[in-house]
């Protein structure tokens, strides 16, 4: 299972960064969303893989690693989610706006020489 | 009054006032002169009740700790020559507050002057009343910067620019070679404190680091007490405010230098190199100084070359080396204060009454201006050293020491007495074309103005110095002699020489050099007649010495010459090489820790594998590389994609125990989508045909190399994540939130207890990120420009339009009109059901998965789906949503909910919890936090909707008039024909 989502984590860098490289802000959005899934797994993934031990406890019991799965990682990762969809749409508008000022949406703010 | 108390008053008083003054309206000129003067006033009374401590040899001393473990602390220290600054400070700063008030036109916005100018004082208090060498530094650039504000106060002159800009560089880069300086003190010292480091001259003196020690706190010192080769930052201040000139080059910023030159004396001098650094530089400046300021034509401008004198006098007297020499500085620096200061204030009398300070084209003034003739023209003997005034008594023992001092070099001793009477007679010749330029000499005609007396109360500063110069020349010891004691008896300790301060000493060498100097002078003078009137601009026979061109010529080379080389070596404007490196660079640190290390995986056994999962994964794996793939040329395509790669995501947090990851990622997901559809509309289309076939060598190289980053990249971070999950760290902090949710947070979701509770700060923080984003994107959106190409009406509209319009039998807007019909049913009556639903989130999401962010989501969905279905004119005809009152409402909340815990005595965010009983429904959960959550749900539904709903009125906004003919939905429900919206 490990090496599954360890796959997945590798397969999504390997697209994002691809794409972060690439010279059209449309691709380098896109990479970023899919790096930043990578990045949420992986940040997620640190606090182990368990299956059927959400961290939510039974009302008025001490909760304990051996019944539940971490919960600091999630609790990172949430804040990380909705923040990244923050920045995805301040980039958004940033590629917009320097797509209206510069008439290209090369990265660079200016097509290549051809 | 307890000393600590009169102290921190001292201190603080004048940044009180600067805020208060900061905050007035621009045209309270009284109100803001009033609190200016005021407080100076008060400075003085505090100076006054300080006399006791100080006439009873006594240091007095406050210390409030910061970082103690570190020998940081805030220490206050005033001693006999703290108190002499503290005084002249807070009295000339007073005069010059009242004079300031006059001065000041009207139309200038006086209140941030005064601002300003208080600031000013209290950061020379600060610099004055420091007990740690560090905090002395900080105040010590304090008053650069606050020079820098008052000197560039008429911004809208480059004069002023210029000489702030002057003044700020030269003189904050000496205060940062004086912090390198003064680093270097203490180390050898082993402390910052005054007290410390005044006790241990010896040890500094021989010490190996001494030299680059004393080297480095002598720039700094050089540079701001205007001594060469430094001097030519202060000529060009002189495009201040004639009160801020008259304040910074009388008694505060240019004297700060020799401040802390007199202060570090007892452990710097005493040295040759101290000598040859001090002295030579004293010497070359007071020659200097005195030479070029008979040449000036500009009173200021006079003025300033003979402040620069005065102050090469000034240090040349603490390089000799000698007691006697120091006592001589310290009162020279009280007698040039109130000289220089009345000096220039008359100077900014003649220029405002008059409109000129030009020396060539003002004369006769006694006649206009009698009574400030007078006065002027005692200030100006007190500055030519004439007997009966301060500045007489100054110059005879410097005159004194010049015959007495013992140095090692035989030459210097020869020069000294020559030098010294050489400035003296310069100062006499500038001295009289001040008076005889300016005051007499036939009446003249085309100034600006009609001369008159100014505003009594504009001169009484002037006549208070003035009266000061006078009683302190006749009556030297019993006016000033007490505080001139302490004030040596503080530096100097029990070292303190004997002298005497008084106006006759009988027929003494010094006399007879004051004598010839003074003739000289006058025939000087006399000589130099033809040649003055003239008007030539620079001084003769000396070769140009022009310190602004070398500053400008350096400033040109490191801020633009070497700015511009390594710009073109180092960087590069374009983005992809950037990302590269950095990429490169991550990967390359992950793998030298990985080989340094030797991480290889752990030793958990992995679960088996779920073939479902792998199926989805094998599917989300290829949705992943299909967007890589297709986002260049099919960008919807792209963005599907990549849509189920996130839904994958989301299953995959469900999979492994997240069920709040998962809720969040699934609505994040929509959220995104909805704001990606709304983005493409802007983005230029791209056709795969022309580029494909043309792919050149350069094109595919350039893509081998990203494609091998990417995989890189990729395998490192499967390879990092294996290793990681096959770990199990010994010491969770999981095990302490886990135990701790319920008893202490009331809540049995970890993870939103975490959110809100344990960690509510961070997501004060986050929340508050996350404000400041949306603001950013809604901020750019309102001068959003698109690009001409996609201005127009979308290519299927335009069908529609031209389908309409060929059939006779149909309207225009007749093709959309019932356009996704159903669905805008289903989702008007769906509405409802998702706002409860996202109140339901919220309020469970303390005990079971739910929470603010992710019902914060939720509702923003729910208002988007009606944007989507309705449109924007027909959604907003009924439903008005203000999301910057949802933000700033969610944002109080939040930070209300922590700032209550205060009133219950707690720390910031501590949360309070119980079960509260509540008919029909039964037990509640009742936390503080659920209050905190509220404040979460609220901003986030504020700035997710206020993002989208900015980006979706692109499309209804009219761009640069382009005539828009859009069939609206609105067009059904009012039967009036379509408008273009402005």
């Amino acid at each position: 299972m490990e090496a599954i989502v360890s796959l997945a984590i590798g397969v999504l860098t390997g697209a994002g960064v691809w794409l972060l490289l690439r010279p059209r802000t449309f691709q380098v959005i896109i990479g970023l969303s899919l790096l930043s899934y990578a990045v949420n797994l992986f940040i997620f993934s640190t606090g182990g893989l368990r299956t059927g031990a959400a961290p939510v406890l039974l009302s008025g019991r001490f909760g304990d690693l051996a019944q539940h799965s971490d919960p600091l990682p999630q609790a990172l990762v949430l804040t990380a989610i909705v923040i990244g969809f923050a920045t995805t749409a301040l980039f958004l508008v940033v590629l917009l706006a320097a797509r209206g000022f510069s008439g290209s949406d090369h990265v660079n703010g200016r097509e290549p020489k051809r | 009054m307890s000393h600590s108390l009169l102290l921190i008053a001292a201190l603080g008083l004048p940044f009180v006032g600067a805020v208060v003054a900061g905050m007035l309206p621009i045209h309270a000129r009284n109100v803001a002169a009033w609190l200016g003067g005021g407080i100076a006033v008060v400075g003085v009374i505090l100076a006054i009740l300080a006399l006791p401590i100080i006439s009873s040899g006594e240091v007095a001393r406050h210390e409030i700790s910061w970082m103690p473990t570190l020998g940081l602390n805030l220490v206050l220290r005033l001693d006999g020559f703290a108190w002499l600054f503290l005084a002249l400070i807070y009295a000339i700063g007073a005069l010059v507050m009242l004079y300031a008030r006059y001065y000041m036109s009207p139309e200038d916005p006086v209140p941030r002057f005064f601002s300003f100018l208080l600031a000013f004082m209290g950061s020379m208090v600060g610099v004055v009343l420091s007990g740690n060498l560090l905090q002395l530094v900080f105040f010590w650039e304090l008053t650069s910067l606050l020079s820098f504000l008052l000197i560039g106060y008429w911004h809208h002159t480059a004069a002023a620019r210029d000489g702030a800009r002057i003044a700020l560089t030269v003189t904050a880069t000496g205060g940062l070679l004086l912090f390198a300086g003064v680093l270097l003190l203490g180390r050898i010292v082993g402390s910052y404190d005054l007290d410390v480091v005044l006790a241990s001259g010896d040890l500094i003196r021989d010490h190996a680091l001494y030299l680059p020690a004393l080297i480095l706190i002598l720039l700094g010192t050089l540079t701001k007490s205007a001594q060469f080769p430094f001097h030519f930052w202060l000529p060009h201040a002189m495009a201040a405010p004639t009160p801020v000139s008259a304040y910074l080059h009388s008694a505060t910023l240019v004297k700060a230098g020799v401040f802390l030159m007199a202060r570090l004396w007892p452990v710097l001098a005493g040295t040759d190199a101290w000598f040859l650094i001090v002295g030579s530089a004293g010497m070359i400046t007071l020659l200097l100084g005195a030479y070029v300021a008979i040449f000036q034509d500009d009173l200021k401008g006079l003025l300033a070359y003979s402040t620069i004198s005065h102050l090469g006098l000034i240090t040349l007297l603490l390089g000799m080396n000698s007691e006697v020499a120091m006592v001589a500085a310290i009162f020279h620096i009280m007698n040039h204060a109130t000289f220089k200061a009345s000096l220039f204030m008359a100077a900014g009398i003649i220029d405002h009454e008059t409109g000129t300070r030009d020396i060539r084209r003002l004369s006769g003034l006694h006649r206009s201006m009698p009574f400030t003739t007078r006065l002027a023209m005692v200030a100006a003997a007190a500055m030519a050293g004439v007997p009966l005034l301060n500045g007489f008594l100054s110059k005879e023992m410097f005159f004194a020491e010049a015959l007495a001092v013992q140095t090692a070099s035989p030459l210097l001793l020869e020069m000294l007495p020559i030098a010294a009477m050489l400035g003296s007679a310069f100062g006499v010749t500038y001295s009289l074309r001040f008076i005889h330029g300016a005051f007499f000499g036939p009446e003249a005609k085309d100034l600006p103005r009609t001369p008159k007396e100014p505003p009594s109360w504009m001169r009484f500063p002037v006549e208070v110095l003035v009266l000061a110069c006078i009683v302190v020349g006749v009556l030297p010891a019993a006016t000033v002699g007490p505080f001139l004691r302490h004030a040596v008896d503080s530096i100097l300790g029990s070292n303190a020489p004997e002298y005497s301060l008084a106006l006759w000493h009988g027929f003494t060498t010094p006399l007879l050099m004051s004598i010839i100097a003074f003739l000289a002078g006058v025939v000087l003078y006399l000589l130099l007649q033809n040649r003055l009137r003239t008007g030539i601009e620079f001084p003769p026979l000396i070769p140009r010495l022009d310190g602004r061109r070398l500053f400008e010529v350096s400033m040109v080379f490191v801020s633009w010459r070497l700015a511009r080389f390594l710009e073109n070596v180092f960087g590069t404007r374009r983005l992809q090489p950037q990302l590269r490196l950095i990429i490169c660079a991550a990967v390359a640190a992950g793998a030298l820790t990985v080989y340094l290390r030797e991480v290889g995986p752990g030793n958990l056994t992995p679960a088996a594998v779920d073939p479902a999962l792998a199926l989805m994964w094998g599917v989300g794996g290829a949705c992943a590389l299909g967007a890589a793939w297709q986002a260049k040329y099919h960008r919807l395509a792209a963005l599907m994609l990549m849509g189920v790669t996130g839904l994958v995501v989301c299953v995959t947090f469900v999979w492994f125990s997240a069920p709040d990851l998962a809720l969040t990622q699934l609505l994040v997901e929509i959220v995104t989508t909805v704001l990606l559809l709304l983005g493409l509309r802007w983005l230029p289309k791209r056709f795969e045909t022309a580029e494909t076939r043309q792919q050149d060598v350069i094109t595919v190289g350039r893509r081998t190399v990203d494609l091998t980053i990417a995989v890189a990249a990729g395998a490192g971070m499967a390879g990092l994540a294996f290793a990681v999950m096959t770990r199990m760290p010994p010491d969770l902090l999981a095990q302490h939130f886990l135990a701790r949710a319920y008893t202490e947070g009331g809540g049995t979701n970890v993870v939103n207890v975490i959110l809100v509770d344990f960690r509510g700060f961070d997501t004060l923080g986050e929340i508050t990120v996350l404000a400041a984003v949306a603001l950013t994107a809604f901020a750019l959106l309102r001068r959003f420009r698109p690009a001409l190409d996609s201005i127009e009406v979308p290519e299927q509209q335009l069908d529609q339009r031209a389908t309409e319009i060929a059939h006779p039998n149909r309207d225009v807007g007749d093709i959309v009109s019932d356009w996704l019909m159903l669905p805008w049913l289903v989702s008007r009556l769906l509405f409802p059901v998702i706002a409860i639903v996202a109140l339901f989130l919220l309020f469970r999401g303390h005990d079971l998965p739910g929470g603010g962010f992710a019902a914060g989501l939720t509702a923003s969905i729910a208002i988007i789906v009606q944007y989507m279905m309705g449109g924007t004119s027909w959604i907003e005809a009924r439903l008005r949503v203000l999301p910057l009152r949802w933000m700033g409402a969610g944002l109080l909340f939040a930070a209300g909910t922590g700032l209550g815990a205060w009133f219950f005595g707690y720390p910031f965010l501590t949360s309070y919890f119980s079960y509260l009983y509540v008919p029909v429904i039964g037990q509640v959960p009742a936390a503080s936090a659920l209050l905190f959550d509220i404040g979460v749900f609220l901003l986030v539904v504020g700035a997710v909707v206020l993002i989208l709903i900015a980006l979706a009125h692109q499309s209804v906004r009219g761009h640069r008039a382009v005539p828009r003919a859009v069939p609206t939905r609105e067009k059904v429900a009012t039967p009036e024909p379509a408008k273009g919206e402005a």
